[in-house]
């Protein structure tokens, strides 16, 4: 018969080594996420994970002042979501969007290159603006 | 009494990663926001409540297990609060559903 403390102890290093696991996956889907909001959510899914964490470390170590921090790190997750949403919502466009307004961008830039010789001051209007954007859609998309 | 304790927090501890891990799962291998949203949120909530539930079992002061079952309740009441929130804000930025969605509750009517 096995003894009840060392099912335990199996349990609690199989939780941890699970709850690695989860948050590697997790890390993966932030570094890949295509877009903004899938790596918000995958940092939300960071602090649920790291709350197990603390719960099973307090469970092993016996050392409960971590629940307090836990409690803490749910707040900070909770508010950091809610901010990060309203970045999301006055930023006001898509990864698709900022893409597609840099390439129109950058493809009026070298039809205005291309015609500079000639006829270059019927292009010198458009030129400068669409210059403009495609700087800061390349920095939003970075 | 004591044994019987220790063995629903270990497997209450097990079962919460579980969750966290197939939360994670799903975070990774479904095909657009929303649905890893419903991955995410929901299992992965269960898997932390889980997790704080098997420490306020294990716990044998009135103080450790009352902070955890707060923590516990806090979570359950912020964790669809702000999922809900960025799931508004990116569908009215207009981050698309997946090519395969059968259906738009919310899409306007044209």
């Amino acid at each position: 018969m096995i003894s009840v403390a060392a099912i335990f102890d199996s349990a609690v290093t199989l939780a941890l080594a699970i709850l690695s696991l989860s948050f590697l996956v997790t890390i993966y889907r932030i570094v890949k996420g295509p877009t903004l909001p899938d790596r918000i959510l995958g940092l939300d899914m960071l602090v649920a994970i790291a709350i197990g964490f603390i719960a099973v470390i307090g469970i092993k170590t016996g050392y409960t002042l971590y629940v307090d921090v836990a409690i803490a790190l749910g707040l900070v997750g909770f508010l950091a979501t809610v901010a990060f949403a309203r970045f999301v919502l006055s930023r006001g466009k898509t990864e698709d969007d900022i893409i597609t307004e840099a390439r129109q961008a950058a493809a009026a830039a070298r039809k205005a290159a291309l015609s500079a010789g000639p006829d270059a001051k019927a292009r010198t209007a458009t030129a400068p603006s669409s210059g403009d954007n495609k700087i800061s859609g390349r920095q939003d998309h970075e | 009494m004591n044994d019987v304790v220790t063995l629903i927090s270990a497997a209450l501890l097990v079962i919460g990663s579980v969750f966290a891990l197939v939360a994670s799962i799903g975070l990774l291998r479904l095909p657009d926001l929303y649905t890893r949203m419903h991955a995410a949120s929901k299992a992965g909530t269960m898997g932390a409540c889980l997790m704080l539930i098997a420490l306020a079992v294990q716990a044998n002061d009135v103080g450790t297990m009352s902070r955890a079952l707060a923590g516990v309740v806090f979570f359950l009441l912020t964790a669809p609060v702000s999922s809900h929130l960025l799931a508004k804000a990116a569908y009215a930025v207009g981050y698309r559903l997946a090519s395969i969605s059968v259906m738009d509750e919310m899409k306007p009517e044209d």
